[in-house]
């Protein structure tokens, strides 16, 4: 897409066409269009499956902040489950210990998961590579430990109640069957998409997928590196954190779970699954992980595992770009015949 | 007191010996090949089940299970790595490595789950090698007594292969820089092929040896990865066999103090010396400057 931008670089003005640039790279693909409308459609069409539709979207919202740290900057974490699980305990904690008014709450969980992704990242801007890997591994073993550990504030392995929330806004009580949490989720989900597409489709954006094809070359046309760095994991850990304060709220309980390598490195298979580096891909992703498992776990969860390691597997070997790289490349094959009759 | 804690440490010493048979590999291949191999545990496991399934189900002694132990596993790993492993070497390439061998995880997982079932299998060693010797004022543990023993003498002649035959010193050529050792004429690819034969096998030895003292589950896979990952990660990523014995020894007498005098923090003092290591250091605590 970005090189029929280019291909007609000499026709116009350097200005114009980085306007042209940025205007396509923006442009609503038509996978993505059709992830919304189909996610409205099944709020409809399910009203008893309304807590997994909201599941659905705050999975595919983790996967999207994942997908901003290794789809575009090309940090490749194992621990992004510690943003989630520390913006689910800190929202947790503050309704648990009192406080039910949820936006506030909700905030709160993203602040704190997005402070410590600040943190994180001034640490861990000089590494790169096994190095960088090995520590998101470890900070993440260590975070799930911490809560573990400290029974007395997390409840440990009997997880945290959140307890009560006060109506939406003091308009909307939250009611057994989901419909507040459904729409909250996905008013929420939506607007935090729409952020990561402006970062994304922003200069910002393709800076830092500057520095993922390059992280050498990239600071020879004045871009501080390890700044960008910065950046990405702290917006990346906001919004992970955004998702973890989100469950936490509509499931009414925070575990360990949250915190998990598994949570890790499920993120790192929808990612990878939906197509890495295109925002809707793992949105996608992240749907398709979550009905098949809701479908198919029931059955043994044994199976479904070993099918998601041969798809994974698959998908590495052969299958580069994941379905929306898939439906791309038909897409693609269907348009060229088009034109040629 | 000081007999309680010495008979701790000792303990510490016997896990620290296991942790570093069952990681050696992995430091071996990661150095060389900057290959990050989540499945490394997957050969421990198979070395731990194969043991247990020809002494419980075949009668056969344990010491007879040890080479079919090591062997299994060392083929399963250059199978994998002559038809998967090879397509993903190159620094770039972390993600798509970490992806295809945590898919390889899972999958030996959910098999061994198909097989064995999902319980830890019971195992039974022989007489000699259980109860305890006692030796001055210390009551020490047969088992890891022969444990330590067996760890002296592959430790040594693991230095010994990696400093003093042309063999390790391929290796470790091949490690500083792979561009120029292929250039002098040696065949670095069949070199990674051998490196992983080695690695993978000492993992089925390591798991083998570990079925006393570790539960044989399935769970393994997962739950030992990270241990060997801290050995790996604290030793030096530069494919060092000392490094790695020593960040496994100290890991192994860190953490059976750790779980005897604090229980309640549970793996955490590890995860945070881990940390804390690696902010520091980002080599490794022993890694050449």
């Amino acid at each position: 897409m970005a090189t029929t931008a280019a291909a007609q670089l000499p026709a116009l003005s350097d200005e114009a066409a980085a306007k042209a640039l940025f205007a396509e790279r923006a442009r609503w693909r038509w996978p993505e269009i059709a992830y919304w409308i189909a996610v409205v459609l099944c709020m409809f069409a399910f009203p008893t499956h309304l807590m997994l539709i909201a599941q659905v979207l705050i999975t595919g919202l983790f996967a999207v902040s994942f997908d901003l740290l290794v789809g575009y900057a090309g940090i490749a974490s194992l621990g992004q489950a510690a943003f989630f699980g520390v913006g689910a305990y800190t929202t947790g904690l503050i309704a648990h210990n009192g406080w039910s008014e949820p936006i506030t709450g909700l905030l709160a969980g993203a602040l704190a998961a997005g402070l410590l992704g600040f943190v994180f990242s001034i640490l861990v801007s000089r590494l790169t590579g096994i190095a960088l890997l090995m520590i998101t591994f470890g900070v993440g073993l260590l975070i799930y430990e911490a809560a573990h550990s400290a029974h007395d504030i997390t409840g440990g392995d009997d997880g945290l109640t959140v307890g009560n929330l006060s109506p939406l806004l003091g308009l909307f009580p939250f009611d057994f069957l989901g419909h507040t949490a459904v729409g909250y989720t996905f008013v929420v989900v939506f607007l935090a998409y729409l952020f990561a597409r402006l970062i994304v489709n922003s200069p910002f954006g393709l800076e830092l997928q500057g520095i993922r094809e390059n992280v050498r070359r990239i600071p020879a046309i004045g871009v501080p590196v390890g700044y960008r760095y910065m950046v990405a994991f702290t917006v990346s850990a906001i919004l992970a954190g955004l998702g973890g304060a989100l469950l936490a709220q509509i499931t009414g309980t925070v575990a360990l779970g949250f915190l998990s390598f598994d949570r890790s490195s499920s993120v790192l298979i929808m990612v990878i699954l939906g197509g890495i580096g295109t925002l809707y891909g793992p949105l996608i992703g992240a749907a398709l992980y979550m009905v098949a498992q809701d479908r198919l776990a029931d059955l043994n969860p044994v199976y479904w595992n070993f099918y998601i390691g041969l798809m994974l597997v698959i998908v590495v070997l052969c299958a580069r770009g994941g379905i929306v790289g898939g439906i791309a490349r038909i897409e693609r094959a269907v348009r060229s015949r088009w034109t040629r009759r | 007191m000081i007999a309680n804690f010495l008979n701790i440490a000792f303990s510490g010493v016997a896990y620290g010996v296991l942790l570093f048979l069952m990681a050696a590999g992995l430091a071996v291949t990661q150095g060389l090949m900057n290959f990050l191999n989540l499945t490394h545990a997957v050969f421990a496991m198979l070395g731990g089940y194969l043991a247990v399934t020809l002494m419980n189900g075949l009668g056969w002694p344990f010491f007879a299970t040890l080479p079919v132990a090591t062997l299994g596993a060392a083929l399963l790993g250059m199978l994998l790595e002559r038809t998967l492993f090879r397509r993903m070497y190159g620094a770039d390439r972390h993600l798509d490595q970490i992806m295809l061998t945590i898919g390889l995880t899972f999958m030996a997982v959910a098999a061994t789950t198909y097989i064995w079932g999902p319980n830890p299998l019971p195992v039974r060693l022989p007489p000699y090698l259980t109860g305890l010797v006692h030796i001055g004022f210390l009551d020490l543990d047969r088992y890891r007594l022969f444990l330590i023993a067996v760890g002296i003498v592959l430790i040594t002649l693991l230095i010994l292969g990696f400093e003093r035959t042309s063999f390790g010193a391929k290796i470790r050529a091949a490690v500083d820089n792979r561009r120029v050792t292929a250039s002098c004429g040696i065949d670095v690819d069949r070199l990674f092929m051998f490196a992983f034969l080695i690695g993978s096998g000492l993992a089925g030895l390591g798991g083998a040896l570990s079925v006393n003292l570790l539960s044989v589950d399935p769970n393994f896979a997962v739950a030992f990865l990270a241990y060997m990952l801290i050995v790996v990660t604290l030793g030096g990523q530069n494919g060092s066999i000392k490094g790695a014995l020593g960040a496994a020894l100290l890991l192994g007498i860190a953490d059976v103090l750790g779980k005897y005098y604090v229980p309640q923090t549970g793996a955490f003092i590890i995860y945070t010396v881990t940390v804390i290591v690696l902010f520091c250091r980002p080599n490794g605590l022993f890694a050449r400057a």
